[in-house]
């Protein structure tokens, strides 16, 4: 099944871009519960270079080893996740430290990597080819004397951008494969057909309970963010929400101070958070430099959650239950726990029941594209179990 | 908050220290003179309102703007020379809020003075509170400049010890705002004549910062943003070239200049206050005193509480507030027009509209 969900999906970006062609900028009109989506007007949408995109996506020869595409940890048949890893697996089956997130509608976020350190789907793409615990490469250099050489490279290039040799260089690489990103974009979900669909019967009793609890008391709508006309369930935000920052509290002040003095750059903060664990857990501190941001993380979009497991930044979560708990209890995983002093102000007790929680779940699990409908739910033991 | 707008006025110098500064809940007074190794530092926290609800449990979000201010304050770099608590650590000013508020504060690294807030006083008349914190009322001398503690939160004898069955009822009516039985803060004649004698062996080029709880001026007597003996407290400064007095109560950002007083308020860790709106409809006859800030996101509990960095130069003051989720403000004495003035929004026209609602 998984391949038919592959095929339906390609099949759907390229009829987005198709339709897209000649509508300056914004595309054909996006799934139910999704806004039209944006392009970059120096970067608009063709069926050919979408195609590239992806062969580029896709193509192991970008890293140190050979071994290691895009693709590996954003695997379409896992929904664009590399579930049940926690944290993925680059060369040489070297760990980096967060969770990847899937690609799925990335195109509408306002910043990139779960710490923001990218503002853009194409600077998105330049970094993890040179992380030594991703692609592994030195620099960007072996990509470019491939696709400057390889004759199917050389065609898509020259007919996408009309460029070969040294004019080829990687604004057009990343341009292409952010291309192809933005039509991995999917709504109209069992939610999409109830809330904006107005289709009464979409949702089961317990996800419409979990609505009404998603929106009021369990107050998970102020950061996982529903409109009026489209949800796109986050807030493009940071929050300290008491994940990863929970188990170096004792260190964490001379962490943060001992990072801030070494004025590291982005890209050596970009090597510095996947290969350390501990810098990894302050979060966007590392991007701003502001102790507002110690410990706080981008806000996943909630859209394919069930199949997306397992969850929060580094992974620690297995089930949607485990997360709703960990917000129930105010910040920590076990009731009682030693809350970090650093917390977002936004992170309280809910005083949730558990056939509260039990509502929620199900309320998540309507929020799966009728694309990915087929993968397992992490309630049926993670995405990549099946 | 970016880095620069730290450096470039010379607030805290290195990136790496205005970043750590950032984010502090809390106030950083940094005393400057001609001669920089006589620079110093002094951080503030102030208003947390440590509340009791029962057994081991304590309102919540109080707590956690105390904890987070005192976790801050430890990573300030360079390290504060010392710490103020502006008062009103507890509610209703009960052993267990102050031990409760005490053991958080007491994760502070560095030297912690003591403001006593109406919130500590008024159940016991200050005595708990005296044990854990020493003085009602001192001053000391630090790198050249004079610091007086007040307890300017005193009042009528015979309201205080004559007109309440309880000492809980006590604490109950001053905490109330527009409360009609309430009653008006003061430093009062003992603690003005301790004052008198102990500025008169002050050089009066000396500068001296006045730490008190309530404003020591006249603003707004139903909420007691008032000091009832203010212009005398005021004509003990008057000799001295610039004297400074720094007050919490407010819960919120206010600056004035009287004479060559200036006063600047330092926000609270529990929660914000606007203006009452008694206050806002009647034109006042002094400067005005503050714009209002944006109204407070209400999924941020921290929102509108915050800190402020104050530079003192040449013996003049520049407040640069941090406010949590909110935009940054700075407020600095400018010389032309001899009074505090918002240096990001001088004019009504280049303000912020205030949000009136959601």
């Amino acid at each position: 099944m998984r391949g038919n969900s592959i095929r339906w999906l390609l099949a759907a970006g390229v009829l987005a871009c198709a339709a897209a062609v000649g509508a300056d900028q914004a595309l054909a009109p996006a799934p139910l519960g999704l806004p039209a989506l944006r392009v970059p007007a120096d970067n608009p949408q063709t069926p050919e270079k979408i195609a590239l995109g992806k062969k580029l996506f896709e193509d192991k020869r970008f890293s140190s080893t050979g071994e290691v595409a895009c693709a590996n940890c954003h695997m379409a048949e896992k929904a664009f996740t590399d579930g049940p890893l926690k944290v993925s697996e680059g060369i040489n089956k070297l760990t980096g430290t967060r969770n990847a997130p899937t690609v799925i509608n990335s195109a509408y976020m306002r910043s990139m990597f779960w710490d923001g350190r990218s503002p853009t789907l194409e600077d998105q793409a330049l970094h993890p080819f040179v992380n030594p615990v991703e692609m592994g490469l030195k620099d960007h250099e072996p990509i470019l004397r491939i696709v400057r050489s390889d004759p199917e490279y050389t065609r898509a290039f020259g007919r996408v951008f009309d460029k070969s040799g040294n004019k080829i260089t990687m604004t057009e690489v990343t341009k292409a494969i952010a291309a192809f990103e933005r039509t991995i974009i999917s709504g109209n979900s069992p939610f999409d057909r109830y809330y904006f669909g107005h289709d009464a019967k979409a949702l089961t009793p317990a996800q419409i309970r979990g609505l009404d609890l998603f929106v009021n008391k369990a107050r998970c709508v102020s950061c996982h963010v529903i409109e009026q006309t489209q949800a796109l369930f986050t807030d493009n935000r940071f929050h300290n929400v008491g994940v990863g920052i929970n188990d170096i509290q004792d260190d964490a002040p001379a962490l943060a101070t001992e990072f801030l003095r070494a004025k590291a750059t982005l890209s050596e903060v970009d090597v510095k958070v996947l290969s350390d664990k501990r810098t990894s857990e302050l979060g966007r501190l590392a991007v701003t430099r502001s102790l507002e941001d110690i410990g706080s993380f981008k806000t996943p979009t909630l859209r394919n959650v069930a199949v997306t497991a397992p969850y929060m930044h580094d992974g620690s979560k297995a089930t949607l239950r485990d997360v709703i708990v960990h917000y129930n209890n105010g910040g920590v995983t076990n009731e009682g726990d030693r809350v970090n002093d650093f917390l977002s102000s936004g992170i309280r007790p809910l005083n949730l029941t558990e056939d509260e929680i039990d509502d929620l779940v199900a309320f998540m699990e309507a929020l799966t594209s009728p694309e990915f409908a087929d993968l397992p739910k992490a309630t049926e033991g993670g995405a990549g179990n099946g | 908050m970016a880095e620069h707008r730290w450096s470039r006025r010379g607030f805290i110098r290195a990136a790496g220290t205005a970043a750590a500064a950032s984010a502090l809940p809390l106030s950083v007074v940094e005393m400057a003179f001609a001669d920089p190794a006589r620079n110093f530092r002094i951080a503030y926290i102030s208003d947390a309102h440590i509340q009791h609800i029962r057994g081991t449990q304590f309102v919540r979000n109080w707590d956690r703007g105390l904890i987070r201010a005192v976790a801050e304050c430890n990573l300030l770099t360079p390290a504060p020379d010392f710490v103020v608590f502006g008062g009103d650590l507890a509610q209703l000013g009960t052993k267990e809020e102050l031990d409760h508020g005490a053991e958080m504060l007491s994760a502070l690294k560095y030297k912690t003075y003591h403001v006593m807030g109406e919130h500590d006083y008024y159940l016991d008349l200050g005595e708990y509170w005296s044990e854990l914190f020493g003085p009602h009322w001192h001053s000391f001398d630090h790198k050249g400049v004079h610091f007086v503690i007040l307890n300017s939160v005193l009042t009528y004898d015979d309201w205080t010890h004559n007109r309440w069955p309880s000492a809980q009822q006590r604490m109950l009516e001053m905490a109330g705002l527009d409360n009609p039985n309430g009653s008006p803060f003061m430093v009062g004649e003992k603690q003005r004549e301790w004052l008198r004698k102990d500025l008169a062996a002050v050089d009066k080029s000396t500068p001296v910062v006045v730490f008190s709880h309530s404003p020591i001026q006249k603003i707004y007597k139903g909420w007691n943003f008032w000091t009832e003996d203010a212009d005398e407290v005021q004509a003990l400064l008057k000799p001295f070239r610039k004297p400074t007095v720094v007050y919490g109560h407010v819960h919120q950002i206010q600056y004035n200049q009287i004479g060559n007083i200036a006063f600047q308020a330092v926000m609270a860790t529990a929660w914000p206050w606007p203006y009452p709106e008694t206050y806002a409809q009647a034109e006042p006859d002094f400067p005005p005193i503050t714009v209002p800030m944006n109204r407070a996101n209400p999924f941020f509990e921290r929102d509108a509480t915050g800190w402020q960095g104050i530079d003192v130069e040449a013996g003049r003051v520049t407040l640069n507030y941090r406010l949590f989720n909110n935009t940054d403000r700075t407020i600095g004495f400018d010389p032309a027009k001899k009074r505090p003035v918002d240096r990001d929004f001088p004019d009504k026209d280049k303000r912020i509209p205030p949000q009136d609602h959601f």
